[in-house]
């Protein structure tokens, strides 16, 4: 892990009169996973979708330190993996390619069939997401956010609805792959505090705002009063600190 | 009640505003992306071949009824020998684009607002932003250049099984002279005629793709409930929208066209 690479200063967004990120300041370090975990409905999905471009802030901005590009290069995994439906596992993954990038049909296989091999979805290349499991969804999203080399991944509840067996392998899956591909993560998560045993640094957002940023042992030993009863109600018992 | 009807009227403004930069982002992103001609082979499969069937059966009833009802008002006038040119006219100019519009729009519009709405729902609009994909190039544009082939295309089916339709009703079923059917219409029906009954299908083609597209792309903002309730909303306003808008251009065509 090295500088910073993404840097989000002053980011405010509302809908309507509500308030939902209110001038937040965050620091993304290079090849890092950072997880941001607060309460249902507290903007951590709209921050992400700030950090993507799906959403624009209201003020703030969003600057790159360490890039040789202006723009990273970006993947996305949503909640419900946002694969199309009509398409097949192959036709999925391949489509960032095939739409964006000059590549013969021979050379798009090719690459596709090696993300493919790699996510272990040899038998589900040919089928349809409405024919795939939930955990191989995940896979061929995450197959179809790394075929394009993106330089940061934004994850945004990636384990929603799996169970506890697959939850840890799609966590096992993030580790591994961001260990051989090297990309930044930013991950939104409730898996508390399970997340922790794959993330760098831990950013709680509360009212609009990071409340604390930090590596996530340190936040388990002593937390702030407020997060203690969100991470663990046992926890807020022992050692709060304000 | 001034105020409730200003802000009414502002907001149709607003959005008659945005539907015209939507219509114009998507005709003008066709070319700004790959594999062009397997997306507009798809599209045009959708729009043009999947309506055949109704537009010939719709064309083949509109003629017989038109022939039926077209005999009955010229035979008070002892003209029923004008039958043939009566209903070429009326449907090359006015109801062949009309009706087929709205039963393409019943069966394409329909299912492209649906089906839209459902991938804006499912995040895959905003899948296709994060991998840098322009939506309404790879979703909309492709379906409106088709919508522009094809509603030509098929208004021609109606207005030549709509003129069949009426043939067999006034000449097989009540006895008006063939020769006489076929030769008004040689003589009464001109080019013009049959380019002002194009251009109105192209027309219609434009308005109604545009009004369907956008009525699924925004139906998180459009519709007041969310998820699929939300989408058969904006389905149904799509449809309706589409509608009034082929009705009430065609008016303003007519109004044009007839003037030249």
């Amino acid at each position: 892990m090295s500088g910073t690479f993404l840097q989000l200063r002053g980011i405010s967004k509302r809908f309507g009169p509500q308030v939902i990120l209110d001038a937040l300041d965050l620091d993304i370090p290079l090849n890092s996973h950072t997880t941001v975990i607060g309460r249902s409905g507290i903007g951590k999905s709209v921050l992400l979708k700030c950090i993507s471009g799906i959403l624009k802030p209201d003020a703030g901005t969003i600057s790159l330190c360490n890039s040789t590009e202006s723009i990273p290069q970006f993947a996305y995994m949503f909640q419900q993996n946002a694969l199309f439906d009509s398409l097949n596992v192959f036709e999925n993954i391949a489509l960032p390619l095939r739409e964006k990038e000059k590549v013969t049909t021979q050379n798009l296989s090719k690459q596709v069939n090696r993300i493919i091999d790699e996510l272990g979805l040899q038998n589900a290349a040919k089928k349809y997401p409405s024919e795939i499991s939930g955990g191989m969804k995940k896979r061929a999203a995450l197959g179809r956010a790394l075929i394009s080399k993106p330089e940061i991944i934004l994850f945004d509840e990636p384990t929603t609805g799996l169970d506890p067996e697959r939850k840890f392998s799609v966590f096992d899956m993030i580790r591994s792959y961001r260990q051989q591909f090297g990309f930044t993560v930013i991950m939104v998560s409730h898996d508390v505090p399970e997340v922790f045993g794959i993330t760098d640094q831990v950013a709680w957002l509360d009212e609009g705002q990071i409340r604390y940023w930090g590596p996530p042992n340190e936040l388990l030993e002593s937390p702030p009063v407020k997060l203690a009863g969100f991470l663990n109600p046992k926890l807020s018992t022992d050692k709060p600190t304000s | 009640m001034f105020v409730r009807l200003g802000r009414k009227g502002i907001s149709f403004v607003i959005e008659l505003g945005e539907l015209t930069i939507f219509g114009a982002a998507s005709l003008g992103s066709l070319f700004h992306q790959r594999h062009i001609f397997e997306k507009l082979t798809r599209s045009i499969y959708e729009i043009g071949v999947r309506c055949i069937p109704v537009t010939l059966i719709v064309g083949l009833f509109t003629g017989l009824v038109l022939g039926l009802q077209l005999y009955y008002v010229l035979t008070k006038f002892s003209s029923e020998s004008l039958l043939g040119q009566a209903v070429a006219l009326s449907i090359i100019m006015e109801i062949g684009p009309v009706f087929t519009a709205i039963m393409i729009v019943g069966q394409a519009g329909s299912a492209l607002s649906a089906e839209i709405g459902i991938q804006r729902n499912a995040e895959q609009i905003d899948a296709l932003q994060t991998m840098n994909i322009n939506p309404l190039a790879f979703l909309v544009s492709p379906r409106l250049y088709a919508a522009l082939i094809c509603f030509p295309i098929l208004t021609a089916f109606f207005d030549i099984v709509g003129i069949y339709g009426g043939h067999l009703t006034g000449v097989s079923m009540l006895g008006v002279d063939q020769g006489a059917y076929w030769s008004r219409i040689y003589e009464a029906v001109s080019v013009k005629n049959v380019i002002d009954g194009f251009c109105k299908a192209l027309t219609f083609g434009i308005l109604t793709t545009v009004i369907c597209a956008f009525q699924g792309y925004y139906t998180h903002a459009k519709a007041s409930i969310p998820g699929a309730r939300g989408v058969s909303q904006t389905t149904t306003r799509a449809v309706v929208l589409s509608s009034i808008a082929i009705l009430s251009s065609d008016y303003l065509l007519t109004s044009l066209l007839l003037e030249k």
